[in-house]
């Protein structure tokens, strides 16, 4: 008993653990593993009280993308909007694409309403914390598989004939939830202390919408092409439709360096996160 | 002797009184704690206090340790350093073993869920292994005593239930330090002598354990060890008796110069002061217990008033009532008062066991229940004897052995 004890020692000081870059990601790798279970109980408890509130429920994850497509549909079909040619027929085109923000909307707000939730017991209870954003992860991954469907309906009734590459669009949509859920866990600290950043998450939101390739591509020309270089939902999100429709992904290496680079900002964000939340359990009280 | 299991050394944390800076100071801690200079931690900024203040002290396995102190003394934020939640802004803490605290009952229920489901998740937050929750649920429901309701949503149960239920998820915990925060006071008579069954055992198998309560009771009762605070800082740390009487000699300092805020009434007639008498007719503040007592309430009637009733309340200081005299009650019939005048009561045993008492005095109309005036914590009374006796009063008894 003694001996194991001695192996236990727990040091609390004042001093920032980022001082210790080294042992601060082992104990974020430790935690990581060991919160699985836990995070996946909490995921399990949140369905299950979703669902079980809701007369409708699933009903509520395709209904958003549709009723969205279907405006655009509609706008373009009768001139409303003008929208230049897409490679594929525009109703796929908005389908697919308000499917895929979606996904990327539910990743954003993942990690922060997660920890909101979480705030009764995190601020009395010690718990691995890296558990929130796991079952906020595997959430995200369950409602997207839920809204796979509509894709694999809009496939089947436009006859679009798949190609092989649509085996690889999972891993494209991972990366897609990986950017939702790292810009997320950056904002989550502060969005914790002041309520300023759900409320305005939205809104930017809607912004983004707009300047990103989900109902239109956005035009090639100067500025509006700036749009595409500086913001990363793009490439992702056309290298997603396109892997699905085309077979291959047009602009391959802004593809890659995205993922890349948010694979290492998501580490930074999750340790972010793992330092941050003492002085955010002491300022938001018990 | 071993190792101790907890160390706390000049370990200091400071909290912010106002909320919206209390916020803006988080958002610049994140900063300084996420380029590693976090060093300014002396400084008291504005609106800022130490809630707890240089404090050491040293845990080992098998103890039980009580804190003790007045609301804001600094028990809880200690606890919750010891559990990892908040870190010191000075000192260190070292911690051997796994902690666990019995803090949040029931963390992360979820009301709609079942109690089975609930259970689940709530052993997981607590930190329990798929293995050791799947091994222990049946002790768990059984303790709990729930039974038949386990398959219902929590919404539907009573409170008592809920607590019941969360309680006995965590009484299942097998940690090396266990960390209590005011939750032995919940439940009825039977499923709280269950819990203190259950701390004993853990504490028998070794658990070193820091127990927080208002309930001095349940601290003397477990613990033979306790620390008191004041303002952040320790002012005792010793034998529990000693503990519990500088914790009361603290609270009176408090209550000395606490200005009667709660006082009202008609105004006819007011109560001057009270106090308390000897025998001998001498002021006194502190008896043993069985002494015999005068109680002296001074009044002055600024008209002439028909029959007035006295009453006089007696707390524990702090906490619940423990008896009342009222003239009407037995059947004293004041008569016409008019200028200055005091009337006695006479205890001529003050039974009630060690402990610090507080008197309210309250005149009311011959009705009753319209007051005259009331006076809270018009007076106060301090019991001390030797007798490790727990309850309230002592009775006057006689044993017989027959055989």
């Amino acid at each position: 008993m003694n001996r194991e004890l001695e192996n236990d020692l727990i040091i609390y000081k004042a001093e920032s653990s980022i001082r210790k870059p080294a042992r601060l990601i082992s104990e974020l790798l430790k935690n990581l593993f060991q919160s699985k279970d836990l995070a996946w109980r909490i995921f399990v408890r949140d369905i299950s009280a979703q669902y079980r509130q809701s007369l409708l429920g699933i009903f509520w994850a395709f209904f958003p993308p549709i009723v969205t497509s279907l405006i655009f549909i509609l706008l373009q079909s009768r001139n409303i909007i003008s929208i230049s040619e897409t490679s594929i027929p525009y109703p796929v085109y908005v389908l697919i694409g308000t499917t895929l923000w979606q996904i990327f909307t539910d990743s954003l707000n993942a990690p922060l309403r997660a920890t909101i939730a979480a705030k009764p017991f995190l601020v009395k209870i010690y718990f691995p914390h890296e558990a929130l954003i796991l079952s906020a992860f595997y959430l995200v991954v369950f409602n997207t598989l839920i809204r796979a469907t509509i894709i694999i309906v809009v496939f089947v009734y436009f006859g679009i004939q798949p190609t092989w590459a649509i085996l690889m669009a999972p891993f494209a949509i991972l990366v897609l939830i990986l950017i939702g859920m790292c810009l997320g866990l950056f904002l989550t600290p502060i969005g914790m202390l002041y309520s300023d950043i759900s409320t305005s998450l939205p809104i930017f939101t809607q912004l983004l919408f707009f300047a990103t390739p989900v109902v239109y591509n956005i035009p090639d020309r100067f500025p509006f092409s700036i749009l595409n270089v500086i913001n990363p939902v793009s490439p992702i999100l056309t290298g997603i439709r396109d892997l699905m429709t085309v077979g291959y992904i047009n602009n391959l290496n802004n593809f890659l360096i995205v993922a890349f680079v948010f694979l290492i900002a998501s580490f930074i964000a999750l340790i972010i996160y793992r330092v941050s939340l003492p002085i955010i359990i002491e300022k938001i009280g018990s | 002797m071993s190792n101790p299991v907890i160390k706390v050394n000049h370990v200091s944390k400071k909290f912010c009184r106002s909320l919206k800076r209390s916020l803006w100071y988080g958002v610049l801690d994140l900063g300084a704690e996420l380029v590693g200079n976090n060093q300014n931690h002396d400084a008291l900024r504005k609106d800022e206090f130490w809630a707890v203040k240089d404090v050491s002290f040293q845990v080992h396995a098998g103890e039980t340790v009580g804190l003790i102190g007045h609301n804001g003394a600094g028990k809880t934020s200690l606890l919750r350093m010891l559990g990892g939640l908040i870190k010191p802004d000075k000192g260190e803490i070292e911690i051997r073993g796994r902690v666990q605290a019995l803090i949040a009952l029931g963390a992360g229920f979820n009301p709609v869920l079942t109690g089975r489901e609930n259970i689940i998740i709530n052993a997981s937050l607590l930190g329990f292994s798929k293995e050791q929750i799947k091994k222990r649920f049946d002790e768990i429901v059984d303790f709990s005593g729930i039974g038949e309701f386990l398959d219902m949503p929590v919404q539907s149960y009573s409170s008592g239930m809920t607590v019941r239920l969360g309680f006995s998820v965590a009484a299942f915990l097998e940690p090396d330090i266990l960390l209590v925060d005011e939750v032995l006071s919940v439940g009825d008579l039977a499923f709280r002598t269950k819990c203190q069954v259950r701390i004993q055992e853990l504490r028998n198998n070794g658990v070193a354990i820091i127990l927080v309560s208002h309930n001095l009771h349940t601290i003397s009762h477990i613990c033979n060890r306790s620390i008191t605070l004041e303002k952040g800082q320790i002012i005792y740390d010793g034998d529990t008796e000693t503990a519990i009487d500088v914790y009361r000699d603290s609270l009176l300092k408090t209550y000395k110069n606490f200005d009667n805020v709660i006082r009202g009434g008609t105004g006819e007639i007011k109560i001057q002061k009270v106090e308390i008498l000897n025998p001998q007719n001498e002021k006194l503040d502190e008896i043993r217990v069985g002494e015999g007592i005068k109680i002296r309430l001074y009044y002055r009637a600024f008209k002439r008033v028909e029959n007035p009733i006295f009453n006089v309340v007696i707390h524990i200081l702090n906490g619940y009532q423990v008896t009342g005299i009222r003239s009407d009650v037995d059947r004293i019939s004041t008569g016409y008062l008019e200028g200055d005048g005091y009337i006695d009561i006479a205890i001529p045993c003050f039974n009630l066991l060690p402990n610090a008492y507080t008197l309210d005095a309250v005149i009311f109309h011959s009705d009753g229940y319209t007051f005259y005036d009331r006076v809270n914590h018009a007076s106060h009374l301090i019991v001390r004897g030797g007798n490790e006796i727990n309850g309230i009063a002592y009775l006057p008894h006689e044993w017989e052995t027959v055989k």
